[in-house]
């Protein structure tokens, strides 16, 4: 129970079993296609959840398959995994509780055991690479062929990189500064 | 220097009275493509624009298009070619509020002498490429800003000109309004080849250009990165 409340992807499993019953191939492969740009999840993951959730009695199975090959087995959500799936939608996420980032980690570090160079490299390297990938996201949104979901997940990640790409560049203007607190 | 720029500047040197605005910038802007400038407030960027499309004139320094020197033109001479070769986009302000949308679409065709009904037939023409037809109509002040911003896109486009200049373009919009404006004028620009230099602040709206380069303190920023570390006690944001 306790690796579900902290597995967003067992979220997403169940609510595309909620649309349909599907066996383990398929429910991998719904997820890929289905929420592209996100990291394709394993079938190891895949099998791992589905016992989980079996186990906790949010899915069951609901039949079997066989195609040439193995039997596989459907699995669809339960009530209660209806119900799981219901109080998460309601729950809203606490928006940054804590500051955990591994930008702001490098430079603090850069800061502590080198100097300002050091952090400064690190903030222009990072930069180069935040706008790197800002490009290549903002031509698979702007590709005539892009799908909405394909224009919304790539809108998540843009605007994301956008907020760090603004505090890189605050914190190149800051870090001379930065360095002298953190050394007084 | 790029031999297949379209548009180039060297050494362009600009201020305002004691306050200087570009202190050296040489950039070349190859045909067809898709530049973005950017760069912190106050950087330049604006004053660059305006040297490039012949509004100001440097103090010192070249910008030539198509090989030729413009800046020593007479001010007649540069704005017949705005006119003709140039369409230029600015954050908001730019259509006159007394005309309907179809007719701040024509104007820049009247103004260079195409007679009233071709003028109205093409800016029908660029107002449907826009999705902005429903509101041909309408004056300004009775659409949209998202709106207002696609009609002067359509009138920057009406004269097909080689470059498009764009002065954050969307910095007036909200963010969803500002991506529908730039999609459709980088989708327009790359169909017509149209050159654009694009003056944006904003990292996310520079991500739509071919190439980026920053200025600070009016120079171009030679890491391509425009980020160097400001000095202790120097820093611009406290």
């Amino acid at each position: 129970m306790n690796s579900l409340a902290v597995s967003v992807t067992s979220y997403l499993l169940l609510g595309l079993l909620a649309t349909e019953p599907r066996h383990g191939y398929d429910l991998k492969r719904a997820h890929d296609q289905r929420l592209p740009g996100t990291k394709p999840v394993p079938f190891g993951q895949v099998y791992a959840t589905l016992s989980r959730l079996e186990r906790d009695g949010l899915v069951a199975q609901v039949g079997t398959e066989r195609d040439g090959g193995p039997d596989r087995t459907r699995f669809g959500v339960t009530e209660a995994g209806r119900q799981r799936l219901e109080e998460w939608l309601n729950q809203v996420e606490p928006p940054a509780p804590y500051v955990t980032s591994a930008l702001l980690a490098k430079v603090m570090v850069a800061l502590f055991v080198a100097g300002v160079e050091r952090a400064t490299d690190y903030l222009i390297a990072q930069r180069a690479a935040h706008v790197a990938r800002l490009r290549e996201l903002t031509a698979v949104k702007t590709d005539p062929g892009a799908s909405l979901t394909e224009i919304v997940t790539a809108d998540f990640a843009i605007h994301h990189l956008d907020a760090d790409l603004r505090w890189l560049t605050t914190t190149l203007d800051r870090v001379a500064d930065l360095h002298q607190e953190v050394h007084q | 220097m790029s031999t297949s720029a379209i548009l180039q500047a060297r050494g362009v040197v600009k201020s305002y009275g004691p306050t200087p605005a570009l202190r050296g910038v040489t950039l070349a802007v190859d045909e067809g493509e898709i530049l973005a400038v950017t760069g912190p407030s106050g950087c330049g960027k604006s004053t660059l624009l305006h040297c490039l499309s012949g509004i100001l004139r440097p103090d010192a320094g070249e910008v030539s298009w198509c090989g030729q020197r413009i800046d020593s033109w007479p001010e007649h001479r540069r704005s017949q070619l705005r006119r003709g070769e140039f369409g230029i986009l600015f954050q908001f302000g730019q259509l006159v509020a007394e005309l309907t949308a179809v007719e701040n679409v024509a104007l820049p065709l009247l103004l260079s002498g195409v007679r009233r009904r071709a003028a109205v037939t093409a800016a029908t023409t660029w107002l449907e490429r826009l999705g902005v037809s429903e509101v041909a109509d309408q004056r300004p002040g009775e659409v949209s800003g998202g709106q207002q911003q696609r009609i002067a896109l359509a009138r920057a486009l009406v004269t097909e000109p080689r470059v498009l200049f764009a002065d954050e373009p969307t910095g007036a919009l909200d963010s969803l309004a500002g991506e529908q404006v730039l999609t459709e004028l980088v989708r327009l620009a790359r169909q017509q080849h149209t050159t654009v230099v694009l003056v944006t602040h904003d990292a996310s709206v520079a991500a739509y250009a071919d190439r980026e380069i920053v200025l600070r303190d009016g120079t171009v920023d030679e890491t391509g990165l425009g980020l160097h570390a400001v000095p202790a006690g120097r820093a611009v944001h406290r």
